[in-house]
């Protein structure tokens, strides 16, 4: 089992605690884990990504080689298609449909839309008016992880138990929250 | 113990279980996690080791030298530009030697994620003639900590650790001790005249380092971080990282002699058949075509390109100084040699130099890497000739599609609000120019504000807006973080003073230092205190809030200060929006 993901968003965003959740799982099933951050100032405001690798066997290198991710995670539209060279031809893209506009020359709506739908294999949805519509608006980033799973290749209860083990220290009512959101983005990517 | 950590975070408990008493450093990207690692475990905390952030990288490496005196073990922390801060201290470190161990820990940054240069650091290693480690994997990084702080010790030398940013921030499983050794115990028998830098002692101890080169050359040889594998043994060694392989102890080192490394035996008859001994006519084939030598990270993107084994022989190198003998077999068994290095050619000259001109040596000298920035595994993977993957092909263009989105300051950031009144300000003038500085404002270059005309190295704002004003420019504005100013200000501010310099001073005080996350910065709460200290006039002396309403006041302040002929200070004092929120939810939970 190996499966190759970039995580991406713009800085601010909460990539990271989805990296950690996956990591998270990672270990709990014994595999081994590469994943690549960046801190500093591209988290200002800039676009962020995260290489993640977890495998049964040892991985190499800490980025993924052009060509080699299996997955695509990203908070954001336009920054899911910054990623494309380093996809699969088979690889899966999972992407909120929420445009963050930070910028004076971000793309054109349409435009944006049918880059995105030229893809072979796409999930695109809305996470955050998902959470927002059932009064989990802070956990976006979970209903995410929730679409992504069929195509990580990690087991759905692993990736539960992760995100409990992980907001535990945060309370019931957070864990609760968590999960519902990731169960709501398993539905949203299957229907 | 089994546990996902960041590279930075292995080096970190690696040095508290190896025996650490105290890590002195200055935040900066890609390093900060390091200290702060400390700061919050359980047995740092536990044993009261010092992890406080220091006011600069000077600072920092002169307290762990003062540490290193009394017997304990003390790591220091920085990033690649600050080893230039601390150059002095640094370089000198070698001629004094330590007592308890000392480690150097240089986090480099190539292809400048969040740096204005791109220097390795390995150069002042060799320069200072101090041995110097490169950790490849998060265990490997976790393990040299202890094999550090030993040889650091055996060899009475500090040890330069250089990690680069993909190694500082990637996690990956580490397997580490249950319980930390136990701290060195308080000693006063370090020998003073080692301490003393007159000519005198400096001179006897010079020759003795100089000397002691030929056996850390001899050491890494025999290194267990250094290893020659042959095209078989690659895959199997490679990525978990060296779990396997022991700390080099101190009873092991002397084992090594400089006439050939003991556990890597030079190019046999048995383990290089083609390359005959005597007796055979003068052109042998070599067995191998290509032999590629891969330091640190980059022998990651080796193995990477060769999913199935290497087919060529390599030369893993994390321990220098670069054993020669090592890189001689591999020459008498390669037709050619490929170095692959993250940073600068480092062992690609030293190669050049060892060998005869006849052996074609390629790497980042001659094109087939990129000459500067990081490496990839696509750069290397294409310079070892490996195929690429078959990328996705799209009849849509999607490249067009994509914005660049460059790194901004935070809305609710007050250092906008300076910048705003700032240009509403010097739009009345002819020819202003502000000078600035490291830390998030140096992002008041981009638009919208296109704010500052400089930005070289920590404090030099004040300096060049003095230099500038002694020739003849008016206004000469300096914008300055907290931090920086502490770090690396004051003592400009003080020539400025001692000539009234006609230079307007803005030190933005976040009350933090925030580009690398929100660190305490040393002078909260002095700055006022530092300049009227230093002799700037109490009437030119002004602090403001940096927010919309309050623009009248700021314009007018900043007006009057630039018509003030000499040097005046302003410190708009609001903090920083990232650690607002930080603190404001802590008090809600």
């Amino acid at each position: 089992m190996k499966t190759d993901i970039i995580l991406c968003g713009v800085g601010g965003q909460g990539i990271l605690s989805i990296a950690t959740i996956i990591g998270q799982a990672a270990m709990d099933a014994d595999l081994y884990i590469k994943q690549a951050e960046v801190h500093g100032m591209s988290q200002r405001g800039g676009d962020v990504q995260s290489n993640l690798r977890i495998s049964s066997t040892p991985i190499a290198s800490d980025l993924i080689p052009r060509g080699k991710a299996d997955v695509i995670i990203s908070m954001e539209p336009m920054e899911a298609l910054r990623y494309i060279p380093y996809l699969a031809p088979e690889g899966w893209v999972i992407t909120s449909t929420a445009p963050f506009v930070n910028i004076p020359n971000y793309p054109d709506a349409d435009k944006l839309k049918q880059a995105l739908q030229a893809l072979p294999n796409i999930v695109a949805i809305d996470i955050e008016q998902i959470a927002k519509d059932n009064g989990i608006p802070r956990s976006a980033n979970m209903v995410l992880l929730g679409a992504a799973q069929q195509a990580l290749r990690i087991d759905a209860d692993k990736l539960r138990q992760a995100i409990s083990t992980v907001f535990a220290r945060k309370g019931e009512d957070i864990v609760n929250a968590n999960l519902k959101a990731f169960d709501l983005g398993g539905q949203a990517a299957t229907r | 113990m089994k546990r996902l950590l960041l590279g930075d975070e292995a080096i970190a408990l690696g040095a508290i279980n190896a025996g650490l008493s105290g890590v002195y450093a200055y935040p900066g990207t890609p390093s900060t996690e390091i200290t702060e690692f400390i700061q919050t475990n359980a047995t740092a905390r536990q044993r009261n080791i010092h992890s406080r952030w220091c006011t600069n990288e000077k600072t920092a490496m002169e307290a762990a030298l003062g540490m290193s005196f009394m017997g304990k073990r003390a790591l220091v922390c920085m990033k690649h530009v600050g080893l230039n801060v601390c150059a002095d201290p640094f370089v000198n470190s070698g001629m004094t030697g330590v007592n308890g161990g000392v480690v150097v820990l240089v986090a480099d940054d190539p292809s400048m994620h969040s740096s204005q240069d791109e220097q390795d650091s390995r150069f002042y290693g060799k320069f200072a003639m101090l041995p110097t480690f490169e950790p490849s994997s998060q265990q490997e990084a976790y393990d040299m900590m202890a094999a550090a702080f030993d040889y650091s010790e055996a060899q009475c030398l500090p040890v330069l650790m250089r990690v680069t940013t993909r190694m500082a921030h990637s996690r990956a499983v580490v397997q580490c001790a249950d319980t930390p050794r136990q701290e060195n115990a308080l000693n006063h028998d370090a020998k003073a005249a080692n301490w003393v830098l007159l000519p005198a002692n400096a001179r006897r101890r010079n020759d003795i380092v100089t000397a002691q080169q030929t056996r850390l050359e001899a050491d890494a040889a025999a290194s267990p971080f250094n290893s020659y594998l042959s095209p078989a043994a690659v895959s199997a060694v490679s990525p978990a990282g060296p779990a396997a392989v022991p700390a080099v102890s101190p009873a092991a080192v002397p084992a090594a002699s400089p006439a050939g490394p003991a556990a890597v035996p030079a190019a046999s008859p048995a383990a290089v058949p083609a390359a005959s001994p005597a007796g055979s006519p003068a052109v042998s084939p070599k067995p191998y075509p290509l032999g590629i030598i891969a330091s640190g990270i980059a022998f990651n993107y080796v193995c990477e390109a060769f999913p199935g084994g290497c087919p060529f022989p390599v030369l893993k190198v994390s321990q220098y100084p670069l054993p020669k003998a090592l890189v001689q077999r591999m020459a008498a068994e390669s037709e050619s040699i490929i170095v692959v290095e993250e940073g600068q050619p480092f062992i690609e000259e030293q190669v050049r130099g060892v060998l005869p001109t006849t052996t074609t040596i390629k790497g980042r000298l001659t094109g087939e890497l990129p000459r500067t920035g990081e490496l990839t595994p696509d750069s290397v993977a294409k310079a070892l000739g490996a195929a690429p993957y078959k990328e996705l092909q799209l009849d849509a263009d999607t490249e067009s599609v994509v914005a660049a989105r460059p790194p901004q300051l935070c809305q609710g950031c007050g250092h906008r609000d300076v910048y705003t009144a700032l240009n509403q300000v010097l739009a009345e003038y002819d020819n202003p120019r502000v000078f600035g500085d490291i830390g998030c404002y140096t992002l008041g270059f981009l638009p919208p504000y296109k704010a500052i005309h400089s930005c070289v190295d920590m404090g030099a704002s004040i300096t060049m807006a003095k230099g500038a004003a002694d020739a003849g420019q008016w206004p000469a504005v300096a914008i300055i973080g907290d931090s920086t100013f502490t770090h690396s200000g004051m003592t400009g501010l003080l020539d400025a003073i001692n000539e009234n310099a006609d230079i307007t001073v803005i030190i933005s005080d976040n009350l933090t230092t925030a580009m690398t996350g929100g660190q305490d910065s040393a002078g909260t709460n002095k700055f006022e205190a530092i300049c009227r200290g230093l002799g700037v006039e109490p009437e030119h002396l002004h602090v403001v809030v940096p927010l919309p309403k309050n623009m009248p006041e700021i314009t007018d302040i900043m007006r009057r200060e630039i018509n003030y002929h000499g040097v005046s200070v302003i410190i708009p004092r609001r903090e920083c929006i990232q650690t607002f929120k930080r603190h404001a939810k802590a008090k809600k939970a």
